[in-house]
């Protein structure tokens, strides 16, 4: 009964909360006494300020406090800062400018935060926000990733506006290698420049308790505790054991509330100030304008080849816009995260990667969905495939022929994969999309006057992060574990406490679908908690594909204590040795025999070590009473999951409007906990993913206001964007937890823009950038036939 | 200031409210019924969506002093004695939802749409979900909700 559990499309424990309007997210939230708080922000790129007047704002009605950065730093509040250091090939640290909460005589992106107002109302808030006087002088912004290298110094001492220029590989070999190819390829790429856009908008209230002294934060976050510990460490708002960050429902993440933000500093110190609520909710234009964006490289990307099609070595050159600052994991995501996938799954003699990253006058960006890995997974996707293209073999053929094949595998760069099968996925994939009937499809496309393209994309990507010694063998400091605490009550149903959060990822389903499996008590009676620093111990949090392979991993090492402890009890209880009871679907059975105690006893019994019969205390010399284990997990090693995309794309030869016509998709996650989520899961990636190839772009004009700032203007994919995603799995387990689980939240966002763009390029013949919007495709078709009429 | 009475998931309601109250401020300002979610301030993202005398409509775009003696269905008022209602119980079997947030808007919707089309074919439903997004299910199981809801109803 208990083990069908793995596996099982288990409908979802959150959801009838959430399908009756009981959800209860941060803006849900109002506290007795609470004020309103509204920021005052940069309308400049880039400027400096001489003065900040507030006198005529603080006499407005309802006005209680308005502060500025000059009150933040006669209270010693810290900047916000970026959570890895990056080295630079010639030995140096990367260089961060400050990051006050609150501007301190200078703006940096248009939305950089200058002051903020609390009020009785949001309205008076938002009126007396009006009146605050702000003297800039406005300076030339630095806008384009591409140029800032050339470009006047944002900051002082930050030259060239170069934070960092960090290599990966070997140099020398690689060279070596290009020097004897037969053939090169080379492509010059853009990844543009993403908005997150989780539905519920950023907001967060402060709460101190000056009685107790206790901050309460509640913030929409992917991670409290991280926050917390940034904040109590790096801000100084309040020390960690008086401080508690509660993330209630968060309404999606996709790495956009991984930070703990200028407006979670602010709120949290103001509350402390005026000894107050304050509450402040992000309107849509404020999320556009100071969420952290995502992507935004600028590649030039090389191949070297054999003439029979065998891939000896790649180089790239790839400029990261890191925006106005460096976030928590803004240095991160274009070097530890990218650079080591820009072999793929390929067998790769030889690497090398030189990633420049860049200040510009534009919102900083931070991990996005995937997180570097889609951007590696871009450039070596349509490398590869201009590559098979120029050497005239099929798609799928090259791509067999350059796959891993043997397992464990050690790349040339980083990675060991510990498992896969990657011809698999790929034959999976061609069956499942009926690859070789695609000419007659791309015929009967034609007869409408449509043109049809075919495009792959076969990813590799790096989940589970991250596991220390192998994140600290390449250079960084710290790695990334996670907690979990499995509680048996009296009564002998469970709390899981876990450090992971979910924020739509289903973790109340899949963790207590894993706990039941393992304890053999109905999901029912299993209750994740997560979320609130004040309950279970200090975990990470979710991003990066981490939560069921590092997270879902402690939990099982939490329950695998339970039962051993649970062994010698029963053991006890049964008059038995702890080596002759065995456990199984929740109970504990003397071999050979039908004596048995349910773990609900053996729980009861813990906590309440009475006489049983002629026992007087179930609980063996030296064991405590109480049924509760914690554990903290480190993976050895990354996950590695894989799969093929074939996208097949339309295209109106008249308008340029181009649609997806036909996806099919084969992923190895290895083992699938709940395929229903999994499947949502990557239908949602997949979406994101498509949005970025064809829809979505932030565009800032040259002098840095972003134009793309609203749903009116920012092209969100909508249910019309979409034929039926088609899916298949295939599994070859993980070897680094128990679970044998890879990760599957990004996996869709990292695959699909490459094997739409892919798609697109065959069907129009000629190269185009994200996103190919109906103007640029329709301009693209205009200048084709214009060069075939001059040729 | 003026006095606005409404019937609000069957239960009638009236409050002195300012001139220029929002629909969607009245319900989760005033009410505290924050099934009703606010994600844009365009209009755009269709989160707010509530039904109004039967129809549904984005409550971001309407003053709750011009809809006076309507009657008002949210989120909350959908499901019947404790019994969720089947577009409810669709998106819960099909995992139409994830992080819950467009949720409550795209039920509501998705309820209306089958008011008006009761076997909508998935290009239907597609196109009448346009004005309300979702960030999470790239809408495939929602669509495949909505038909699943329609063959129950």
């Amino acid at each position: 009964m208990a083990s069908s559990l793995i596996g099982s499309r288990v409908e979802r424990k959150e959801d009838k909360k959430f399908l009756t309007g009981k959800g209860r997210y941060t803006a849900d939230i109002n506290l007795a006494n609470q004020t309103y708080a509204y920021f005052v922000r940069s309308p400049h790129a880039r400027a400096t300020i001489s003065k900040v007047d507030i006198s005529k704002a603080s006499n407005a009605p309802g006005v209680v406090k308005i502060l500025t950065g000059d009150d933040l730093a006669k209270d010693k509040i810290g900047g916000l800062i970026a959570g890895w250091k990056i080295v630079s090939q010639d030995g140096t640290d990367m260089k961060c400018p400050p990051h006050p909460p609150l501007a301190n005589k200078a703006v940096n992106f248009v939305g950089d935060h200058v002051a903020i107002v609390i009020a009785e109302t949001l309205d008076q808030a938002k009126d007396a926000a009006e009146k605050v006087r702000v003297n800039y002088k406005v300076l030339k912004a630095v806008v384009n990733t591409g140029d800032a290298l050339n470009s006047k110094a944002i900051y002082d001492g930050i030259d060239k506006n170069l934070s960092f220029d960090f290599l990966l590989g070997d140099k020398g070999k690689t060279d070596e290698a290009f020097s004897k190819a037969d053939k090169i390829v080379k492509l010059d790429l853009v990844n543009n420049r993403l908005i997150p856009n989780a539905m519920e908008p950023r907001a967060a209230i402060g709460d101190y308790n000056s009685s107790s002294e206790e901050l309460t934060l509640y913030t929409a976050s992917q991670n409290p505790h991280l926050s917390r510990l940034i904040l109590s460490a790096f801000n100084a708002v309040h020390p960690e054991h008086k401080f508690r960050i509660v993330a209630p429902d968060v309404g999606g993440g996709f790495g956009s509330k991984i930070n703990a933000y200028a407006e979670d500093a602010v709120v949290a110190w103001a509350s402390k100030k005026i000894e107050r609520p304050v509450k402040w909710v992000a309107e849509r234009s404020e999320s556009f304008l100071s969420d952290n964006h995502g992507r935004d490289h600028v590649t030039h990307v090389e191949l070297a080849l054999k003439n029979d099609g065998k891939i000896t070595a790649i180089r790239v050159d790839t400029i990261a816009n890191l925006g106005a600052y460096a976030l928590v994991l803004g240095t991160v995501t274009p070097t530890y995260l990218y650079a080591p996938l820009l072999v793929g799954p390929y067998d790769i003699p030889t690497a090398c990667c030189n990633v420049k990253a860049v200040y510009t006058n534009t919102a900083p960006t931070d991990a996005y969905r995937g997180a570097g890995r889609p951007e590696a997974t871009y450039v070596v996707e349509r490398i590869v495939t201009e590559a098979a293209k120029e050497i005239g073999m099929d798609q799928a053929e090259f791509r067999k022929k350059n796959f891993i094949n043997k397992f464990p595998h050690q790349q040339c760069l980083v990675h060991n994969i510990d498992s896969g099968d990657y011809h698999a996925h790929l034959d999976k994939a061609l069956e499942l999309s009926d690859y070789k009937n695609f000419e007659n499809r791309r015929s009967q496309s034609s007869a409408k006057g449509k043109l049809r393209g075919i495009g792959f994309s076969t990813y590799l990507e790096a989940c589970g992060v991250a596991p220390s010694a192998v994140v600290m063998s390449i250079g960084a400091g710290v790695g990334l574990w996670e907690s979990a605490e499995v509680r048996f009550n009296a009564t002998g149903n469970i709390s899981v406490f876990t450090g992971t959060h979910s924020h739509g990822q289903s973790h109340d389903t899949t963790f207590a679908q894993i706990v039941g499996d393992r304890l053999g008590v109905p999901i029912e009676n299993i209750d994740i908690v997560h979320g609130d620093t004040d309950k279970g111990p200090f975990g990470m949090g979710t991003y990066g594909s981490r939560s069921l392979a590092v997270g879902g991993t402690a939990i099982v090492k939490a329950c695998d204590k339970i039962i051993e402890k649970g062994r010698k009890v029963a053991a006890k209880m049964l008059e038995a040795k702890p080596e002759d009871v065995d456990f199984k679907d929740g109970e504990f059975i003397v071999k050979n025999s039908n004596k048995k105690k349910t773990i609900g006893e053996v729980a009861f019994a813990c906590y309440l070590p009475g006489t049983f019969g002629d026992i007087k205390s179930p609980l063996p010399e030296g064991v405590e009473p109480g049924l509760m284990e914690t554990s903290f997990f480190d993976p050895s090693n990354f996950s590695f999951p894989a799969g093929s995309h074939i996208c097949e794309v339309e295209v109106d030869q008249d308008t340029g409007e181009t649609k997806v016509v036909k996806y099919t998709v084969v992923d190895d996650f290895g083992t699938v906990i709940n395929p229903l989520i999994v499947e949502g899961q990557v239908h949602g990636g997949v979406a994101q993913g498509i949005g970025q190839a064809l829809y979505e772009n932030a565009h800032y004009d040259e002098s840095g206001q972003l134009i793309t700032a609203s749903y009116m203007d920012y092209t969100m994919p909508r249910a019309d964007n979409f034929p039926e995603i088609k899916l298949g799995f295939t599994s070859t387990p993980a070897t680094s937890n128990p679970l044998g689980a890879k990760g599957c939240g990004e996996a869709g966002t990292i695959a699909a823009p490459a094997a739409v763009m892919n798609a697109v390029i065959d069907a129009i013949d000629t190269d185009i950038s994200m996103p190919a919007t109906s103007e640029k495709v329709c301009n693209a078709l205009q200048k084709n036939k214009k060069n075939k009429e001059a040729a | 200031m003026q006095k606005v009475s409404l019937e609000i998931n069957g239960k009638k309601v009236s409050r002195e409210i300012e001139d220029h109250t929002l629909l969607s401020t009245l319900l989760r300002d005033i009410l505290s019924l924050t099934g009703t979610h606010i994600g844009c301030d365009t209009s755009q993202c269709g989160a707010c969506v509530v039904h109004v005398d039967g129809k549904s409509v984005k409550s971001c775009t309407l003053f709750a002093a011009d809809i006076h003696g309507s009657k008002v269905t949210t989120i909350e008022g959908l499901a019947n004695n404790g019994k969720m209602h089947p577009m409810q119980e669709a998106f819960k079997k099909l995992h139409g939802l994830q992080c819950g947030f467009c949720t409550p808007g795209m039920v509501m919707s998705a309820v209306d749409l089958l008011k008006n089309n009761k076997k909508p074919s998935d290009q239907e439903i597609r196109d009448w979900l346009e004005g309300n997004i979702c960030r999470c299910t790239g809408y495939q199981n929602i669509v495949a909700a909505v038909k699943e809801a329609a063959s129950k109803m």
